[in-house]
C-alpha cells in the first residue's frame, strides 16, 4: 500500500511494468480451429475457437455470431471450486467480449452463408491454466490470438456435413484488432499487470480496449472506488501505449510462426 | 486378421511418443503436464486440505476426489458445452478408484486431495492420460504413496491386439475392443478396468498383458519427469 505511493511493487516493478515472461504460443491444440496460449509471469490462459454453423437471429438474418466465454478453472488457484461460473468468470468473459464482439473486431455479415439460414457462430472459450493476477489482458490477448490463428473447418455443401479433422485456408474476417489492458488505481497510484495480492487490495480499475490505431473500443470500470476525469484521462494514455507493447509481441510471435 | 499395419504406422505393441512434466502449475501443491500424442492432460492437487461439507470427512484418513474435465475445444468434432456431463462425472470416479490404492492419507484425518485434470486436445485415450497425469502431479505435491500408477489404452483391431490405440482405430470400420488399463508400477495389478467393443477372454487376457509391458515405459517417463522437477528445485 505504502509501496506504491513511492512509484515500488512488493516485486520491485515499476508501477507501469509488466512480469516477465510474456510469452505466446499459437496451436496448442489441434482440435480447436484456432487457439493461444498466453504467459504473463506465472499467469497462464488458454484461448481456443470453435466454430459452428447455425440458423441467424431473426433480427439479423444476414450475419453470424461470436460467443466468448471464460472458466476459472479449480485447476488454475485454490481460490476456485468446481460449479457453475462465479460472477468473476462471468465478468471476464463479459469484458474480453466487450473488446471483441462489441467492439465489431468481426464483420459479422462475411459470416453468412445463406440469408436468414445458415451462417458461421464463433466462440472462444478462455480457460486459466495459472492465475497468478491480471486475466483481463492475458485473457484479451490469448483470444485476439486465437482468432488470429484460426481457420475454417472444411464444410460440404452438399451433405451439410462440417469435417472438423480438415481446416480450410481461409481465416476470420477481422475489421480491427483490440487489445485490453486493465489499469488499477491502488492507493492514489495507478499501475499496470498486477499481481494476485495487489488485485485483493485494489480501490478501482478500468479496462480499455484499443485497436491497431490507438481508437478505444471497449470499457469497463471496476472496484468501489470513484475516478476521476483527470485520472480516466491518465489510464487511457497508458491503455493506449501498453496495448501497442502487447500487440508487438503478439504480432512477432504470430510472424515467428508463419515462417 | 485383416489389420496387419496400423493407421499411424505403429506397431502393435507400440505406444504413442509421450511427453511429461511435473510443476507446472505454481498456484497448486502439484502438477503435470502428460501429452500421448494428440491427447494433453494438465493435472493439478490441492490439499490436503479440509474436507466441506463435513459430513464426508473421515476421522480415520484423508481421501481422493478426481475431477476430470474436456475443455470446449478440445474434442475432435463439435464444441463440448462446459459444465461437466455423465462421462466427465463417471470417468473422475474410475479415476479416482485407480488412484487410490497407492495413495495413503493415514496422517492426514478429515482432509481432502483434490485432482483436477483438463484436456486441451484429445485423440483418444483421455481418461489413461489423465490418470498418468495426476499420478505425477499427486507425487509432485508430495503426497505420501506406496507405488506409482501408469495407464494405457489397448484393445483389439480387427482381429490384431494393439496398444495405445488413436481414434481412429477406435473407430476402423471392423471390430474393435478399446480396454483403458491402470497398472501399479510394483505389484503389476490392476486399477482400472474398463471395455467397449467385443474380445474374446483369452486375447482380453494378452491385451492387459501388453498393457502391463508398456506401462514400464510410461512408469520411466513419469519418473524421468518428476527427477527433472527435483533437478530444477535444487539448481
Amino acid at each position: 500500500m505504502q509501496l506504491a505511493k513511492q512509484g515500488k511493487r512488493l516485486d520491485g516493478r515499476g508501477l507501469l511494468d509488466y512480469r516477465g515472461p510474456i510469452e505466446l504460443n499459437t496451436e496448442i491444440s489441434w482440435t480447436a480451429e484456432g487457439s493461444a496460449q498466453v504467459r504473463i509471469g506465472e499467469t497462464v490462459v488458454l484461448a481456443g475457437v470453435k466454430m459452428s454453423l447455425e440458423k441467424p437471429y431473426n433480427d439479423t438474418p444476414d450475419e453470424g455470431g461470436i460467443t466468448i466465454n471464460a472458466e476459472l478453472l479449480p485447476l488454475s488457484s485454490p481460490e476456485y471450486e468446481p460449479g457453475p461460473p462465479q460472477i468473476k468468470a462471468i465478468e471476464l468473459a463479459r469484458v474480453t467480449d466487450r473488446g471483441i464482439r462489441e467492439s465489431k473486431a468481426i464483420d459479422v455479415k462475411k459470416l453468412c452463408l445463406r440469408l436468414g439460414e445458415k451462417a458461421w457462430f464463433i466462440t472462444i472459450d478462455i480457460i486459466t491454466i495459472n492465475d497468478a493476477g491480471n486475466l483481463f489482458d492475458a485473457a484479451s490477448m490469448a483470444a485476439l490470438a486465437a482468432l488470429k490463428n484460426a481457420h475454417f473447418p472444411v464444410f460440404d455443401e452438399t451433405t451439410g456435413v462440417i469435417d472438423y479433422h480438415k481446416k480450410t485456408t481461409t481465416k476470420i474476417p477481422l475489421q480491427k484488432e483490440p487489445i485490453s489492458v486493465t489499469v488499477y488505481k491502488i492507493n492514489g497510484s495507478l499501475l499496470v499487470d498486477p499481481s494476485s495480492e495487489e488485485e485483493e487490495s485494489y480501490d478501482a480499475r478500468l479496462s480499455i480496449a484499443t485497436d491497431e490505431k490507438g481508437i478505444i473500443s471497449a470499457l469497463q470500470k471496476g472496484g468501489v472506488a470513484p475516478l476521476t476525469v483527470e485520472e480516466i484521462a491518465r489510464m487511457m494514455e497508458i491503455a493506449v501505449v501498453k496495448a501497442k507493447f502487447l500487440r508487438n509481441i503478439l504480432n512477432t510471435e504470430l510472424e515467428k510462426k508463419r515462417k | 486378421m485383416a489389420y496387419t499395419k496400423r493407421l499411424d504406422g505403429r506397431k502393435f505393441d507400440e505406444i504413442r511418443p509421450i511427453e511429461a512434466k511435473a510443476g507446472v502449475i505454481p498456484n497448486a501443491d502439484g502438477s503435470a503436464y502428460f501429452k500421448a500424442g494428440n491427447t494433453v492432460a494438465y493435472a493439478a492437487v490441492y490439499g490436503p486440505r479440509e474436507l466441506f461439507p463435513k459430513h464426508l470427512q473421515n476421522p480415520k484418513k484423508g481421501i481422493i476426489r478426481c475431477y476430470y474435465n474436456m475443455m470446449p475445444f478440445s474434442g475432435s468434432g463439435e464444441r463440448i458445452r462446459p459444465g461437466g456431463n455423465r462421462r466427465a462425472q463417471e470417468i473422475s470416479m474410475v479415476m479416482t478408484n485407480a488412484l487410490n490404492p497407492v495413495v495413503d492419507l493415514s496422517a492426514f484425518p478429515n482432509t481432502v486431495v483434490d485432482i483436477f485434470v483438463e484436456l486441451p486436445q484429445t485423440d483418444a485415450g483421455t481418461r489413461c492420460a489423465a490418470i498418468c497425469a495426476a499420478c505425477i502431479a499427486l507425487a509432485d505435491a508430495g503426497i505420501p504413496m506406496k507405488d506409482m500408477v501408469s495407464a494405457v489404452a489397448v484393445g483389439q483391431v480387427d482381429g490384431a491386439i494393439v496398444a495405445d490405440l488413436i481414434y481412429d482405430e477406435e473407430a476402423y470400420p471392423a471390430i474393435v475392443s478399446d480396454i483403458p488399463v491402470a497398472i501399479l508400477h510394483n505389484s503389476k495389478e490392476v486399477t482400472l478396468l474398463q471395455m467397449d467393443g467385443e474380445i474374446s477372454k483369452e486375447d482380453l487376457i494378452k491385451a492387459v498383458e501388453m498393457a502391463q509391458k508398456v506401462s514400464e515405459k510410461i512408469y520411466q517417463v513419469q519418473k524421468q519427469a518428476l527427477k527433472d522437477k527435483f533437478a530444477r528445485e535444487e539448481m
